[in-house]
């Protein structure tokens, strides 16, 4: 998808405003929300690639505009009305309670026995791994030079626009891992070979091109790839 | 934060509209069964009190004193960091890179907001924001600049975008005049900005 959160090489954006200090959680809304998306992630209700693709769909002008887990909580709201989980009349309701009480539907102290806690305790520990074991070997080997297709879908996709039909090389071999641009769209893993490809600054953003890193790299799967 | 909202009672909308989506996605959830109390709390207290960059710090620092260590974390991240306890979410394929007086490594997400969740945390505002990760990957030396870092013309940098489930620490360079320092000290020297690549370890003064 071209979307505004391929922001790779964009200018425009003006300074990096760090923050000294800055606490995990600048608001308590931001914790609810944190926890609402990896609670659901961890309960199969979606996956992060339908997770991170919703992202991509808030809208671009709410995308640049709005906080980090507010694009969050857009995304959430997007996807929970797509799958039917939450119906948009309910949650419009529910906001407009809410905003006429601000102590409606407040979150309960937390009880003794929960076994979506301890499930979740569980789950940060395990973690969600991508990789996959298929039969197929890699297409490619460390040292390989390939250059990256030119894919324009509007669906998901993680192959960065900086990087798009640019030669490279193969610099590590990661086996085979889920493919975004199925799981995002009806969770089919299509597993595919993954590869870390260095990318000549010279190349990705011209030779006049001030203050250029020496090499980009970027994880791409082997169906973004071709021989050079 | 909601039993304060009479202090402001002047507003009409002692609630943000944000905070009202929010509060309305988790009660909703709540409702459906999906989401509890307690399941907030624990994920909420993990990121607050126990998952941090001092994680990422005592991986660097055993790899400063510990050539085996630091071979076994260069070559295969994940299983290294997982012998001092640290991994899963966000953590699941680790590969460390390391920085020297020729190369110096810089890590970002342009897509999203990719990083390294066991070892470093949650990542800071500024390292999801559009100005870093549009900048960075094209103009590095200039963010670096930015964060107080500058780098000899000699030295040659490398950004490594997330763009997969790869999740990349950077192992910065030991500081000169700590080799009297231990194991726990050099720990306590090492920043999650120097993790990331954007600055360098500074020794005591």
């Amino acid at each position: 998808m071209n979307g505004v959160h391929d922001m790779g090489g964009l200018h425009g954006f003006g300074p990096i405003r760090p923050e000294t200090g800055e606490p995990v959680f600048h608001q308590a809304w931001e914790q609810d929300v944190f926890a609402s998306v990896i609670a659901l992630m961890a309960q199969g209700v979606y996956n992060l690639d339908e997770f991170r693709h919703a992202v991509e769909r808030i809208g671009a002008a709410h995308y640049l505009d709005s906080s980090y887990y507010d694009h969050w909580l857009s995304a959430a709201e997007l996807v929970l009305c797509e799958k039917g989980l939450i119906d948009p009349a309910e949650l419009d309701r529910r906001i407009a309670d809410i905003k006429a009480d601000p102590d409606a539907h407040a979150r309960p102290p937390a009880g003794d026995a929960d076994p979506l806690a301890e499930a979740l305790t569980q789950g940060l520990q395990a973690g969600l791994p991508a990789h996959r074991e298929v039969a197929a070997g890699p297409r490619f080997a460390v040292g390989d030079r390939v250059v990256t297709n030119n894919l324009q879908p509007p669906g998901h996709i993680r192959l960065p626009a900086y990087v798009r039909d640019k030669p490279g090389v193969v610099v590590m071999t990661h086996g085979a891992h889920v493919l975004p641009d199925t799981h995002a769209h009806g969770g089919d893993e299509s597993p595919a070979h993954l590869y870390t490809v260095r990318f000549d600054g010279d190349r990705v953003w011209g030779e006049t091109a001030a203050d250029r890193p020496a090499a980009n790299h970027v994880d791409l799967w082997e169906p973004y790839l071709s021989p050079a | 934060m909601s039993d304060h909202h009479h202090d402001h009672g002047h507003h009409p909308h002692p609630i943000s509209d944000v905070q009202a989506r929010a509060r309305a996605l988790e009660s909703l959830l709540r409702d459906k069964g999906l989401l509890t109390p307690g399941a907030v709390d624990t994920l909420v207290s993990a990121y607050e009190q126990d998952i941090g960059p001092l994680n990422g710090a005592k991986v660097v620092a055993r790899a400063w004193t510990d050539p085996d260590y630091k071979q076994r974390l260069l070559e295969e991240g994940s299983g290294a960091i997982r012998e001092l306890g640290f991994g899963g979410l966000q953590g699941e394929h680790m590969v460390v890179v390391e920085n020297t007086p020729e190369v110096h490594n810089v890590v970002v997400c342009t897509l999203c907001s990719c990083y390294p969740w066991p070892v470093l945390g949650l990542p800071p505002v500024w390292y999801k924001s559009a100005p870093y990760r549009s900048r960075v990957v094209r103009e590095p030396r200039a963010v670096l600049a930015e964060f107080g870092t500058e780098l000899g013309d000699d030295v040659a940098i490398r950004v490594w975008d997330s763009s997969a489930e790869i999740r990349y620490l950077v192992l910065p360079e030991r500081p000169a005049g700590t080799e009297h320092l231990s194991e726990e000290e050099l720990a306590g020297l090492v920043t999650r900005d120097a993790m990331i690549g954007v600055q360098k370890v500074e020794a005591p003064a």
